[in-house]
This record gives structure tokens, C-alpha cells and sequence, in this order.
């Protein structure tokens, strides 16, 4: 497409965030298009309220947690290449890529995807998901009248399955464990448009 | 009174032998008929022949007269009988399918009545089967489908099913028509039309059995809802087929324009029979919204609807079977809603009820007529069927499978496919209808030959193998039966997460078509159909549903089981041994797994799942479910109890704190929670109390009795004047503490505010009903959970291991 080359030279670093994403051109361009079509202000950033402002994303339980995501450390803003990286955790991951023993795993490998999951739990950056933290995300996600017994419950349980090392708190490791068998790919890919 | 029950059952007798003997001239006097012209005697003129007087008969036997009836209730009793006798040697049901033992079963009594030179009732006609036999088997796979993966999977489903049935029947049959040419098999009679037409009758897939199988092994999900769906719609596809070329079979000539209106007919005919599914789905949810007075006959609504699509497709001649299955699947969803638990429970026992009924007599009279009916074997035709039909169906699986994986997010692997095609068993549909064929057709025997040869072919010799071969090839299995709670959190936060990530990316994907079907589905279909829709009920609604049905059935089973009595005693022990010290870690029965999952289930796509997976056809789930959702329920109410303290500041949110009511404080809405379970927990379970308290009693032994008694007093006394299911919605609706109108469900409601304001100890109050109910007394003030847990235990005692309730603190 024509417009691709043109919108990509209005990205800095294109290239590079090819390189590291494992984006196409194409992917890229349409990214960034969407990235400003959400910059409402033409801000040259994103902030938190321009997400808000995305209608679909507002009905999403857990949407503030997934904008934390993005705006981590604190930060109010955005810019292209860290909007980039963050959705490159969402790229299906690629089978047949070969692996270099000393380069650093791609962005949307398992463990990344598993990491990027983890950190919506874990809001306290301490490597572990607390049982507070676990209820608050069950809460979100719980929308429906539970009682709260039933969720401190559920909470319970779910420590109780994962937790090996009996800390009363899920570390990366036994949240990575937990889900050995789950087809994560599955689960947090999106196939990007062209 | 004997004597005039004697006298009207000679009455009976006499008459039934009079309307025997009226068209022979009677001895006695004809009965004097009274016209306008005089009374009319029906004997003839004629002097009578013997004057002797002839008594009242008193034995008279009037067999044609029931003849229909009682040998059809023979046949289904005889087949019923088999099918318990199959379940008595345990063994024989892992490694044999159910089909094949009734196949069994019916060539013996083929035999048998072969000896002794009776003919099978003639009672499998077309229209039997088509307007009686087939419609309970099509809406007992409707019914039991799992919608949920069944629509993540449609598309698959229904290129499998539809292009594949076309693919194997015609394929099949030009390779027939080509094999019909050799000379030397004799058969060159018949024409490519009838070859289509069989081929298109053994290419309904049926695969009950490897159902079963699959479901035994586990099998990974997509695997599983694709053979089933596939088995569905393929039926649908068939009698199309079947239709179309019966129809053009006996056209001498087909030209292009008959080939041109047959696809398009076919496209008619599927589209058509779904959307009149859908507007009678529809209309019958919509009926059920005012059927609260008329409980009793709730199921029947369900059930006649659903018939009435069936038949009014039958009559424009649109695909019946896709009609009933889209009726079952658009009604299910709303109609579960609607009516009350016992008519859900109804429904659904009904529904597979005759479901069975049906497919175990076609099943059972194929193995009759196997050895009844004279066969026309031909060895190279019938030989060459089975193989083509084999290597039809088996490229293609491969082939659709190759042209449909770019499209599936997880893609078949050629173990799944080998799965597919060889689970790909003929079953009762193949059958009638090869029986059902029209006799115009010459070389009808031989197809039917042909079809029995090849249905006991698949059904035995691929029924009983396949599950050693999915076993030794390992193929990929998905924990269907719970998977962890960790598991599914974490895959629902995913989820979440990719359908948030996916709006930011302004995209849409099937996540968020599903939501938008949802939030429309919300906004605008639930209101018009479903009564008192507010959907904030919806888990506790359904908790009270599940758990209701389930201990119904939890009851049944317990008055029943001897080994309640041990387990009681043993958790009693347990129990006195733990309740010393203060475990960190407490256990959670099984049971609370599954509520859990079912909580956690609820919230992705507020989507209500229904009905459990019944996914083994010939039976209903098991009980072990219910079982535990029951002990669950009994143990939340117990929870709800139990003062703990909250973490009150972690949630940032204090407006989104969703477990209470907008607008009050956690202390306040704490104890309305626990009200309002107890309102809801409790007239739902006092409904089941009244209808089975009766039970238990005769049939159970001391320490059970005891139990289910004081399980069901303290129940008893927490009857509030609510005893409809449908009322305690009502009260959900008003959302306050002093809607109760019994005064016992107020001072109940202070119980658990005393003891919650007692704080501090959570132990303290957890042991009072622990002591109370160890002593098995009459009903502590107001909760014993516990004989529930023991009582539904037994039968599962190392399963359910009583959970032991120590709040954490924190």
C-alpha cells in the first residue's frame, strides 16, 4: 500500500521497532494510524483519558488495570514506541522462529505474554500476587453479585493450588507453573490487521 | 367394592368380547339401537340358528385389539431391561459401546424370534420414524449441546458437516455408480441416482459411541464439539440429501436445470428450516415468560414447540432437523431462565429420556432385522461401500481440515483428524432410512443389506477400537472436567485483557463480536423474553437453580446409599480431631470447585451457561456435581455466618464495590448479603425440603435418618412464607433487609448479625454450629450445613472430605 511507506516514515525508529517487535511494515502503519486516530488532541502521546475515552474499552472489567499496563511507572504519557512494544506482547507467536542461544526472547514469547499478564495482577510491583491483590482483580472481574465470601473463597483456592512455597502469595514462577498447560498463545494473541 | 370392580371389569370384558363377536351372528339377543325409525337390530333376519342361551363370558382375550400398543411397550421394556443389564458388569461398558451390546442384544431376540417364525412388528414405516422416532433423538443432541463451544466453533462445525456429507456422498457415489459397471458384480441395474441416494444415507454420521469414548478420554474440546456438532448437522444434511435424490431418483432423466434447483433447494431448505427454528425458539422463550401460574405443564411448551417446528418444517418440506435443532438451541438459552427449577429438571430428564428411548429401539430393531428379514448380499458391492466409504470420509476430513485450520485459532493436527474420521460411526439414522426407503426402488434389499453390513461394520469393529487406538495415539486431551481455579482466573484475566487490547487496536475479532451479541442480547432480546429479567441475578439465580436440581438429585441418591453411614462417623472423627487446631490452610471440597468455576464462568460474555455438559448421550450427567455444589451451598450459608474482617482498604474503589448494594456500608451490606442468601438460600431450599422430605424417611437408616432430619429442621426453620422460586426473585428485586415477611426470617437475620458483630473470635463462631451439629440434635439456632456435607459425602467419601473452615485473618 502506498500510504504504508509514507506513514512510516512519519515514525522515528521505525525500523528499529520492526526489528524489535517483529511487526511488519504494514502491521506498523496501521498502528500508528491508530495511534493517532486515539490522540484525539494530537498530543504526539497518549494519555490515560484518551483511552478512557474508547467506548468498547470503558465496558472491558478489567480496563483500568489494562491501562495501567501501558502507562506503567506512573507515567501520563505515551508515545508511539512504547504503545508498540506493550501490543507486541499480543503478536501470535511465531513457531518457526529460530533461536538464537544469546539474543534476549522476542516480546510475544510465552514468558513475556505470562510476565505482561502477571503485572495486571501484581499493581504493587513486588513479584508476587498478593491475596489482596488477587481479590481485587477477582472483584473486577466478578461483576455479578458474589458474595464476598464466596470471592475470598475463590481467592483462597486459588492460592492454595499455586502457592508451592507456602508464602500465601503467587510469584511469577508458580503463576508461570499454574499455567503450564494452557495455551497461552491461544489466549493472549491477537492477529494484527494489515 | 371388589365386587363392583369385578363387575365392571366383566362388564369390560364382555364388551370387549361383544365387539369381537358382533360381526358373527350373536346367540343372544343384538342390543336394540334406538333411531327415529324404530329400533334397529343388527342381526339378520333370519331365524337364529341354536336357541341355547350363551353366558357372560367371563375370560375373554382381545389381543388385536392391544396389539399395537403392548408390543411396542414390550419392545422398549425389552430394550430397557438390555440396557440395565449392560450396566450390571461394569467392565463391558468401558471397552464396549452401548450401540454395539443393543445391537447384540436385538440379534439375539432376532434369533430367537427367527426360530420361531415370528416377524418384527412392522411398526418402523416411514412416517414413524420420521414423525415419532426421530425427532426426540435430534432434540436430544440439540438439547445437550454445549452451547458455548459449540459457537466458537460453529463455522468449523458446519463446513465439516455440510460440505463434508455433500463431499462423502457424492464421492461415494460415483464411486459406486463406477464399481456398478463391472459386470462381473451383477448389479449394473442400478443407476447413478440410486447410488447417490445410498451413498447419501451412509454418510450420516452417528458416532454416539466414540462420543462416549471421547468424553472418556478426554479429549481436547475442539475435537470433541466438532464430532458432536458434526453428527448433528450431518443428520440434517442427510435427510435433505435423502429427500433430494429419492425425488430424483425416480426422475428418468436429470438434466442441468434439476441439478441447478436441487443445490438451490438444498440452500433453501437449510436456511429455511433455521430461521423457523429461531422464530419458534423465540416464540416459546416468549411463552414462557407468563407461565409462572401454570408451572406444572411448563415443560410441555418446550416440548410441543419444538415438535410444532419440526412439523411445520415437514410440512413446507424445509429441513425439519435444523429447524428443531436451532428451536432447542435459541430456547434453551431463554427458556432456563424462565421456568422454575422442577420443570427445567423436567424438561431435561424428559428430553433425553425419550431421546434414549428412541435410538435404543432403532438400534435394538436393527439387530432384529438383521436376522428377520431376507438379505441380498452381494459381496463385491457391499465390500466395496465399506471402503469407499472409509477412504471417502477419511479424505475428507483431511482435505476440509487442510482448507479450514488457517481459519481456527488452534488448528487440527493429523491425530485429531485421524480421530474425526475414524470416530466416524453410522448409526440409527442410516439405518431407518435405508429401511425407510421407498419400494420403488429394485434393488432395495440389497441397500438395505448393504447399510446394515456397513452400520455393524463401523459400530463393532470401530466402536470397539477406537478407544484403545485415541488412548495409544495420545491425542491431544483437554482437562475438561475442572481444571484448576488458578487456570481458569488467569485464562479469564487473559481474555480480558486480549478483548480490551483488541478494542484499543480498534479491531474486532471474535472476542468482541461475541460481546457486542451479548450486550445486545442483553439490552434488547432478554427483556422481551425473559420475565423479571434483571440481570444482576443472575449467578445467585443460578446457583439457586443448579443447586436446587442437583440436590434433588443428591437426594435421591443419598436415601439410597449405604455408605453414608461409615462416612459420618469417620468425618465426625476428622472433624473432632481438627477442630483443635487451627490450620492456616483450609481444604475446599470439590464441590466448591465447582461452584467456582461456575462464579467465574459467569463473567466473560455474561453468558449464562446453563446446562452442564451432558455430554455422554446415553446418560445424564452424574451426580458427583451436584453432589458437591450442594454441600457448597450449605457451606457458603455457613460462611456467611462467620464473622471475619474485612480488608476494607484495598480497593481503591469504594463505588465498584461490587458484591454490595450501591450506597451502604460494608457492614450493612455484609449482613444484607448474608440476608439475602439466607432468603434466597433458603426458601429454594425449602422448596426442595418439601418435596423431598417424605423420602428419606422410609428408606433410610438411623445416623442418615438423623441426618437429613436435622438437616431438613433447621431448613424447616428457615422457612419464610416464600415457597416459589419466583417470589424469592421478587424479593431479590427489592434488595433489603425487611422485605422478609416471616418473623423467623428476621430473628434468623439477627442471628448472623450477633454473630458477626461478635467479631473478633472467627473461630468462636465457626465452632457453634460445628457443635451443634456433631451432636446431630435437633436444629441449632440456625444453621447446620454440616449433615448436608456428611450425608452427601458418603457416597463420595474419599472425594469430599469435609472442608474445614478457618477464615484467614489478616
Amino acid at each position: 500500500m502506498g500510504s504504508t511507506s509514507s506513514t512510516l516514515s512519519k515514525i522515528p525508529n521505525a525500523d528499529e521497532l520492526i526489528q524489535e517487535t517483529g511487526f511488519t511494515s504494514a502491521h506498523l502503519a496501521r498502528l500508528f494510524e491508530r495511534f493517532e486516530a486515539l490522540d484525539k488532541d494530537k498530543k504526539g502521546y497518549l494519555s490515560p483519558q484518551d483511552f478512557e475515552a474508547i467506548k468498547e474499552l470503558a465496558l472491558n472489567p478489567i480496563c483500568d488495570r489494562i491501562i495501567g499496563a501501558f502507562f506503567s511507572s506512573g507515567q501520563e504519557m505515551l508515545d508511539f514506541s512504547s504503545f508498540v512494544r506493550i501490543l507486541a506482547h499480543f503478536r501470535p507467536i511465531d513457531n518457526n522462529r529460530t533461536k538464537e542461544p544469546n539474543s534476549p526472547d522476542p516480546i510475544n514469547s510465552r514468558i513475556n505474554k505470562l510476565k505482561f499478564a502477571f503485572q495486571l495482577y501484581d499493581q504493587d510491583k513486588d513479584g508476587k500476587i498478593s491475596r489482596n491483590e488477587l481479590l481485587q482483580v477477582l472483584r473486577a472481574m466478578l461483576e455479578k453479585q458474589v458474595t464476598e465470601e464466596q470471592l475470598e473463597s475463590i481467592a483462597d483456592r486459588t492460592i492454595q493450588e499455586a502457592d508451592l512455597d507456602r508464602d500465601d502469595a503467587i510469584s511469577f514462577e508458580e503463576f508461570r507453573k499454574s499455567l503450564e498447560k494452557v495455551n497461552i498463545d491461544h489466549k493472549m494473541s491477537i492477529r494484527f490487521l494489515r | 367394592m371388589d365386587r363392583i370392580d369385578a363387575g365392571i371389569l366383566l362388564a369390560l370384558l364382555s364388551f370387549g368380547a361383544n365387539a369381537e363377536d358382533s360381526p358373527k351372528p350373536t346367540t343372544t339377543k343384538p342390543p336394540a339401537k334406538p333411531t327415529e325409525h324404530g329400533p334397529i337390530y343388527t342381526a339378520p333376519p333370519q331365524p337364529l340358528p341354536e336357541p341355547e342361551k350363551s353366558y357372560l363370558p367371563l375370560f375373554t382375550l382381545n389381543y388385536p385389539r392391544v396389539q399395537i400398543p403392548f408390543e411396542i411397550t414390550l419392545w422398549v421394556l425389552l430394550a430397557s431391561f438390555a440396557k440395565i443389564g449392560f450396566h450390571v458388569y461394569h467392565k463391558i461398558t468401558i471397552w464396549v459401546p452401548e450401540t454395539c451390546l443393543l445391537i447384540s442384544i436385538g440379534l439375539i431376540v432376532g434369533a430367537i424370534m427367527h426360530s420361531v417364525h415370528e416377524q418384527p412388528p412392522a411398526v418402523l414405516t416411514s412416517s414413524v420414524f420420521f414423525l415419532y422416532m426421530l425427532p426426540p433423538i435430534v432434540l436430544d443432541s440439540a438439547y445437550f449441546m454445549p452451547t458455548q463451544p459449540f459457537f466458537e466453533n460453529v463455522g468449523t462445525v458446519l463446513w465439516f458437516s455440510i460440505v463434508g456429507t455433500l463431499w462423502n456422498s457424492i464421492g461415494v457415489g460415483i464411486c459406486l455408480y463406477g464399481v456398478c459397471q463391472i459386470p462381473a458384480l451383477g448389479v449394473q441395474d442400478i443407476n447413478l441416482q440410486e447410488n447417490l441416494l445410498f451413498a447419501s444415507i451412509i454418510s450420516a454420521v452417528d458416532p454416539v459411541a466414540v462420543l462416549a469414548v471421547f468424553e472418556d478420554v478426554n479429549i481436547n474440546e475442539q475435537l470433541y464439539i466438532v464430532a458432536f456438532g458434526e453428527s448433528l448437522f450431518n443428520d440434517a444434511v442427510t435427510v435433505v440429501l435423502y429427500n433430494l435424490f429419492n425425488h430424483v431418483a425416480e426422475l428418468p432423466v436429470v438434466d442441468a436445470a434439476d441439478v441447478f434447483l436441487g443445490v438451490l433447494r438444498f440452500f433453501l431448505v437449510g436456511l429455511g428450516g433455521m430461521l423457523f427454528g429461531l422464530v419458534f425458539g423465540f416464540v416459546a422463550a416468549f411463552t414462557t415468560r407468563f407461565t409462572r401460574k401454570v408451572r406444572e405443564i411448563e415443560p410441555l411448551f418446550i416440548f410441543m414447540y419444538s415438535y410444532l417446528a419440526y412439523l411445520l418444517a415437514e410440512l413446507l418440506s424445509i429441513s425439519s432437523i435444523m429447524a428443531i435443532v436451532t428451536c432447542a438451541l435459541t430456547m434453551k438459552y431463554y427458556v432456563e431462565e424462565n421456568v422454575s427449577q422442577r420443570s427445567c429438571t423436567t424438561i431435561r430428564h424428559v428430553i433425553k429420556m425419550l431421546g434414549t428411548v428412541s435410538e435404543t429401539l432403532i438400534f435394538f430393531f436393527l439387530g432384529v432385522v438383521t436376522i428377520t428379514t431376507d438379505h441380498e448380499w452381494n459381496w463385491g458391492y457391499i465390500l466395496f461401500t465399506i471402503l469407499f466409504a472409509q477412504i471417502w470420509r477419511g479424505l475428507g476430513i483431511v482435505v476440509l481440515t487442510q482448507i479450514i485450520n488457517p481459519f481456527r485459532t488452534i488448528p487440527f493436527n493429523f491425530k485429531d483428524q485421524f480421530g474425526l474420521s475414524y470416530g466416524g460411526l453410522r448409526g440409527a439414522i442410516t439405518f431407518a432410512l435405508a429401511y425407510t426407503l421407498p419400494n420403488t426402488i429394485i434393488r432395495k434389499k440389497l441397500f438395505i443389506t448393504a447399510t446394515i453390513a456397513i452400520i455393524i461394520f463401523t459400530v463393532f469393529i470401530q466402536g470397539i477400537s477406537i478407544r484403545p487406538i485415541i488412548e495409544l495415539m495420545n491425542v491431544r486431551k483437554t482437562n475438561w472436567k475442572l481444571g484448576t481455579i488458578n487456570v481458569e482466573i488467569h485464562t479469564r484475566l487473559m481474555e480480558h485483557i486480549t478483548a480490551g487490547v483488541e478494542d484499543l487496536c480498534g479491531q474486532w475479532s471474535h472476542h468482541s463480536l461475541k460481546d457486542k451479541f451479548m450486550r445486545f442480547n442483553n439490552r434488547f432480546i432478554r427483556k422481551i423474553l425473559i420475565r423479571d429479567n434483571r440481570p444482576e441475578s443472575s449467578i445467585v439465580a443460578l446457583y439457586k437453580k443448579l443447586e436446587l436440581q442437583n440436590a434433588m438429585e443428591v437426594l435421591d441418591t443419598i436415601s439410597g446409599d449405604i455408605s453414608a453411614a461409615p462416612s459420618l462417623i469417620s468425618m465426625h472423627e476428622e472433624k473432632a480431631s481438627n477442630k483443635s487446631s487451627f490450620k492456616p490452610k483450609r481444604t475446599f471440597l470439590a464441590s466448591d470447585l465447582t461452584a467456582m468455576h461456575e462464579i467465574l464462568s459467569k463473567n466473560m460474555y455474561k453468558i449464562r451457561e446453563r446446562t452442564m455438559s451432558y455430554t455422554n448421550k446415553h446418560t445424564l450427567p452424574n451426580d458427583s456435581r451436584a453432589r458437591e455444589i450442594l454441600v457448597r451451598r450449605h457451606t457458603s450459608i455457613r460462611r456467611s455466618l462467620r464473622a471475619r474482617s474485612f480488608q476494607g482498604s484495598e480497593s481503591a474503589r469504594s463505588q465498584k464495590y461490587f458484591s454490595l448494594p450501591l450506597g451502604q456500608s460494608l457492614d450493612t451490606g455484609y449482613a444484607t448479603e448474608s440476608i439475602r442468601l439466607n432468603a434466597d438460600g433458603d426458601p429454594a431450599l425449602e422448596l426442595h425440603n418439601r418435596s423431598v422430605r417424605p423420602k428419606p424417611r422410609p428408606r433410610s437408616k438411623q445416623p442418615r435418618f438423623s441426618t437429613t432430619r436435622a438437616r431438613l429442621d433447621p431448613l424447616q426453620e428457615l422457612h419464610s412464607t416464600v415457597n416459589m422460586e419466583d417470589e424469592v426473585r421478587a424479593e431479590e428485586s427489592s434488595h433489603r433487609p425487611s422485605r422478609q415477611s416471616s418473623s423467623s426470617s428476621n430473628s434468623r437475620s439477627r442471628a448472623p448479625l450477633q454473630r458477626h458483630s461478635s467479631l473478633g473470635t472467627p473461630s468462636v463462631g465457626e465452632d457453634d454450629p460445628e457443635g451443634d451439629e456433631q451432636q446431630l440434635e435437633s436444629p441449632p439456632p440456625a444453621w447446620t450445613p454440616e449433615p448436608p456435607d456428611r450425608g452427601s459425602g458418603g457416597p463420595r467419601n474419599p472425594l469430599l472430605r469435609r472442608a474445614q473452615w478457618k477464615p484467614q485473618d489478616k
